[in-house]
């Protein structure tokens, strides 16, 4: 590719995703910068987790542009491949790998070569070990590195999770409502790591919670029926009219 | 990286035992008095080297289905190549010994009034050939059915249902006299193997060790795959296939990889099989077939590795007693065996085992610890 269309790190314009005729997504255009964290709101059914699907190569959309790094075509790639440019995703309901355990799941996130031959033959490096250690104790889950993931309390395979999506290094970070079922305790540990990852890398984040949403600070967008509604500084957003409408209308 | 201990102590226990039932199946054999209770009579020898081929064959399903989520309702088709490969190098190792004592065509080409052996029996009378088709014929088979399934993401009971429509379509074209392996009757009427006679007891004891020996390889093989990264990968795509994708693996090709060493697994204990019983043919490819080794897997116990072997074990000597006291009899014992585990005992034999071992050592850890407590309550 020659020069960069857009300096964003993730450039939407225009996406459109029809399921049976259904527009999940209408016309939706976003551009999130390098090292920018943007909060995603929206009622039920807006298309947050549609968009992120068609982020990470899951759905392809009807038409519109999905560009990465200003040159990398989203829409043309596989999942694995989305992965391995450096975009990351946490699911909405956290899906860690139950069997195995804290310190596996973090291993097998972990940023490595990914092919059938290299994984027979890896060996774990001091060094890999090292990020390890320096990852469990970032999610605190140091003292549970040997527990079997189903094991862990919802909010820990939250943790769990994020940790996952560091591992990966990727650039831009998609997390889908983190702070689902988290004590508020929980919730407002989640706020810092967030804040703390997105000093170096690129965060989108779903959330419901507006508290969760007010702490973290960022530029909003808010979704509705598959397209933007609003965006700007929460205050802004929330005095919106018709964001007022739509949350008040339901 | 490799997880230790506990799986370590099974390893011990596979070989040990593999181990010593080729040490004593031919001492028992040869060197124990004809009357002795020990002695292992001559008939019995191939028979349990029917069982070890068979616990190779279980192994290679449990290395997809236990570790990977893919359940191969045709892994017999696998088996029955990696057979139909030797047999075709036993039926020229005949020579010019066979009933129309022609030098180079099997008799039932000669009975089909062939001229000429056809070009895939080429290079069957070599014995390295041989050895080579009897992985080559069923890993290029996987790698063919497996690079469309699993490219077209085709999973859990789909993927079984084509499996089955695979080895039932491969039974009716080797029934087919002009496929050019025997049609019904397939492959038999074998004379030796590396010029070694096949009825003698020397050459049957040996196939058993080899079997033995075989299936310990396989069982360290599969050991090894699944404790590597590459089994971490494995057993992640078994639980959520979805979530490995976004992690940037791609599933196919892990899938692929390991369907197509299972299937050479399979080929392998197919190979051993058909010198030990004497005959191939084309019932070997019946999708029955392949549902028993699926039930021999669930019954020791799924993603275990020893399970299976178990399992091929425990299910093929009831099934040698049932076939000899009660013929009719079977098929709703394997069936009634096979629901009976399903609802009450979904881990299996190893895996209940496990638990309740695992309860007893619990139990008496408390025992110990109560009487501590009750004196600290004091
Ligand atoms: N695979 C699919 N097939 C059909 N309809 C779908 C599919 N995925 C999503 N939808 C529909 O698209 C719309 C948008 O769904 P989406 O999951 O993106 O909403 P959301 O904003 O994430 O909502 P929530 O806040 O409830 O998570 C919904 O009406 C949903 O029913
Ligand atoms: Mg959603």
């Amino acid at each position: 590719m020659t020069a960069p269309i857009t300096p964003a790190l993730l450039y939407l314009d225009n996406i459109t995703v029809t399921f049976d005729g259904f527009r999940a997504l209408n016309a939706l255009s976003l551009a999130v910068d390098h090292a920018e964290m943007r909060a995603i709101i929206g009622p039920n059914g807006a298309g947050k987790t549609t968009m992120m699907d068609v982020i990470t190569g899951k759905t392809r959309p009807n038409q519109g542009t999905a560009l990465f790094e200003g040159s990398h075509d989203l829409t043309a790639l596989d999942e694995a491949a989305i992965a391995e440019l450096g975009i990351g995703r946490k699911f909405q309901t956290p899906t860690v790998f139950e069997m195995h355990s804290v310190e596996d799941n973090l291993l097998l996130a972990s940023r490595s070569r990914r092919g059938p031959f290299s994984t027979l033959f890896a060996r774990q490096t001091p060094r890999e070990r090292e990020r390890m250690d320096m990852l469990l104790d970032r999610v605190r889950l140091t003292a549970h590195r040997r527990r079997k993931a189903g094991e862990l309390s919802h909010g820990q395979k939250q943790w769990l999770e994020i940790g996952m999506l560091l591992a990966q290094e990727p650039k831009l970070l998609l997390i889908d409502e983190p702070a689902a079922g988290m004590t508020d305790q929980e919730t407002a540990d989640t706020v810092d790591l967030l804040r703390d990852i997105a000093t170096t890398k690129a965060v989108i984040v779903v959330e419901h919670d507006m508290t969760f949403v007010r702490d973290l600070g960022v530029k909003v967008t808010c979704l509705h029926e598959g397209s933007v509604l609003a965006e700007g500084p929460l205050d802004a957003v929330s005095a919106n009219e018709r964001v007022v409408e739509v949350y008040l209308g339901r | 990286m490799r997880t230790r201990s506990v799986l370590d102590r099974q390893t011990i226990v596979v070989i040990g035992f593999l181990a010593g039932a080729a040490m004593l199946v031919p001492i028992f054999n040869g060197l124990v008095a004809q009357d002795s209770a020990l002695h292992v009579p001559d008939h019995l020898v191939p028979l349990l080297g029917k069982y070890l081929c068979f616990a190779l064959l279980a192994l290679s399903v449990d290395l997809i289905w236990g570790f990977c989520g893919i359940l191969s309702l045709g892994h017999g088709a696998f088996f029955a190549l990696g057979g139909y490969a030797m047999g075709m190098y036993l039926m020229r190792q005949v020579g010019s010994r066979g009933v129309y004592a022609h030098p180079v065509l099997p008799d039932f080409m000669v009975f089909l009034n062939w001229q000429e052996l056809p070009w895939f029996w080429y290079g069957s009378d070599i014995f390295p050939i041989a050895v080579l088709m009897v992985v080559l014929a069923p890993g290029i088979l996987a790698l063919a059915f497996g690079w469309f399934a699993f490219r077209s993401r085709v999973t859990g009971v789909y993927l079984s249902i084509i499996t089955q429509a695979m080895t039932f379509a491969l039974m009716l074209a080797f029934f087919r006299n002009d496929m050019g392996f025997g049609g019904n009757n397939g492959l038999t009427d074998f004379k030796d193997i590396l010029g070694f006679p096949l009825q003698a007891g020397s050459t049957r004891l040996v196939l058993f060790v080899v079997s033995a020996i075989a299936l310990g390889l396989g069982y360290l093989l599969c050991r090894w795959l699944v404790e590597s990264k590459f089994g971490k990968v494995l057993v992640a795509i078994r639980d959520a296939e979805n979530r490995t994708r976004f992690l940037g693996y791609r599933v196919e090709r892990y899938k692929l990889t390991v369907f197509i060493i299972s299937a050479m697994l399979a080929g392998l204990a197919g190979a051993l099989y058909v010198p030990q019983v004497g005959i191939i043919n084309p019932g070997e490819f019946a999708p029955e077939n392949s549902i028993e080794i699926v039930i021999w897997v669930a019954v020791g116990g799924r993603g275990t590795l020893a399970g299976a072997i178990l399992g091929a074990l425990v299910v093929n000597a009831g099934k040698t007693w049932f076939t000899g006291a009660l013929p009719e009899f079977w098929l709703f014992a394997l069936g009634g065996l096979f629901v009976f585990v399903t609802l009450l005992m979904p881990r299996g034999i190893l895996g209940t085992g496990q638990e309740l071992w695992d309860r007893m050592r619990q139990r008496s850890q408390l025992h110990q610890a109560a009487p501590a407590t009750s004196q600290a309550a004091e």
